[in-house]
């Protein structure tokens, strides 16, 4: 799978900015999923944190059936932000540095107080409107990347195998179609 | 099971999230820029996020039960992820792609997209709120009117 398997400007094609941040920070997702897993034996999906949260806000039976995971959902998802900002702290300040690792080109870094922090170009409504309609499809599919895309096709799971081609596919051709109206970014 | 945690259940979620996080900030795959970059065919090097993380998961959950009956923070048996296959699958997964595409972001890259820095992702952790409590405020009561016609019958 290296560069020199296939030809180079093939690989300059597919993979413009490499494959090693990429493939780097995938083994650390998944090792993060396995040392949860080790530990306590759940295969953890992210996007059930939004409903088990609206637990504690509304009394609606969908949102009650995870009140018994609620509080570690919360503490799953703030070590996800924490972590994230380890790395904007080091990596994305350039306070590390490493040959893995590529700063690359998208959106807009900006300096506060010392450190880097790395802002998205993508438009607000782009944001909110997809964001809903993530809300909805993932509750709805029984998950979400993580979930289906990380731990379920690590189970080998068909649903999940269905789930990420449905959902990979209808995500592909809907970014087509909004690069094709000319919507950037 | 939320009786009596052991001590080290939350540390180890909070690790765990940690490593979680730190990969998926590393791998820019919390920028939507690069997953919009992926979705249009400019730069595949997502798959090997998805893959790579999918790789490691998928030797644990093959490994791990072979060598151990039981998770010594839990008690719990240690299984695969496995859920029911129907047509939720297929309509959740239609919307979420349609979501996905439009934003390029998903629920766990978005908190990451939060960590890094990226304020304006706010934007898109409130639509998912949103989203969430529209299904489950119309699932709950959907689910409550078939329990009265079931008790009327």
């Amino acid at each position: 799978m290296g560069p020199e398997l296939i030809a180079p400007a093939l690989y300059e094609t597919l993979f413009p900015a490499g494959i090693s941040r990429y493939a780097v920070g995938g083994l650390l997702v998944g090792l993060g999923a396995v040392v949860i897993y080790l530990g306590t034996g759940i295969a953890a999906g992210a996007s059930t944190f939004l409903e088990s949260t609206l637990s504690y806000v509304s009394d609606q039976s969908r949102f009650q059936r995870y009140r018994a995971s609620r509080d570690w959902r919360v503490v799953f998802t703030l070590g996800i932000v924490a972590g994230a900002a380890i790395y904007a702290l080091t990596f994305q300040s350039g306070l590390v540095s490493s040959g893995l690792y590529q700063s690359g080109t998208t959106g807009e870094l900006r300096e506060v107080g010392g450190f880097t922090i790395w802002l998205t170009d993508v438009q607000p409504w782009r944001l909110f409107l997809g964001g809903i309609l993530v809300g909805i499809g993932t509750r709805i599919g029984k998950g979400c990347t993580s979930g289906h895309g990380v731990c379920g096709v690590g189970s080998a799971s068909k649903t999940s195998i269905v789930g990420v081609i449905t959902f990979l596919a209808v995500a592909i051709g809907t970014a087509q179609v909004v690069m094709a109206l000319g919507v950037t970014p | 099971m939320s009786q009596q945690r052991h001590p080290l259940f939350m540390p180890l979620i909070f690790v765990g999230g940690l490593i979680f996080g730190f990969g998926l900030g590393f791998s820019h795959m919390a920028r939507p820029e690069v997953v919009l970059n992926f979705l249009q065919f400019e730069d595949f090097g997502l798959l090997f996020v998805m893959g790579g993380a999918a790789v490691v998961t998928g030797l644990a959950f093959a490994l791990v039960p072979r060598l151990r009956e039981r998770a010594p923070l839990t008690g719990a048996a240690y299984g695969r992820r496995l859920k029911s296959f129907d047509r939720n699958v297929l309509i959740g997964g239609g919307i979420f792609g349609v979501g996905w595409g439009l934003s390029g972001i998903c629920p766990g890259a978005a908190y990451a997209s939060l960590g890094v820095g990226n304020v304006t992702i706010l934007w898109a952790i409130a639509g998912m709120f949103v989203g969430a409590y529209a299904q489950g405020y119309w699932r709950s009561q959907r689910t409550a009117a078939e329990t009265i016609s079931a008790g009327a019958d």
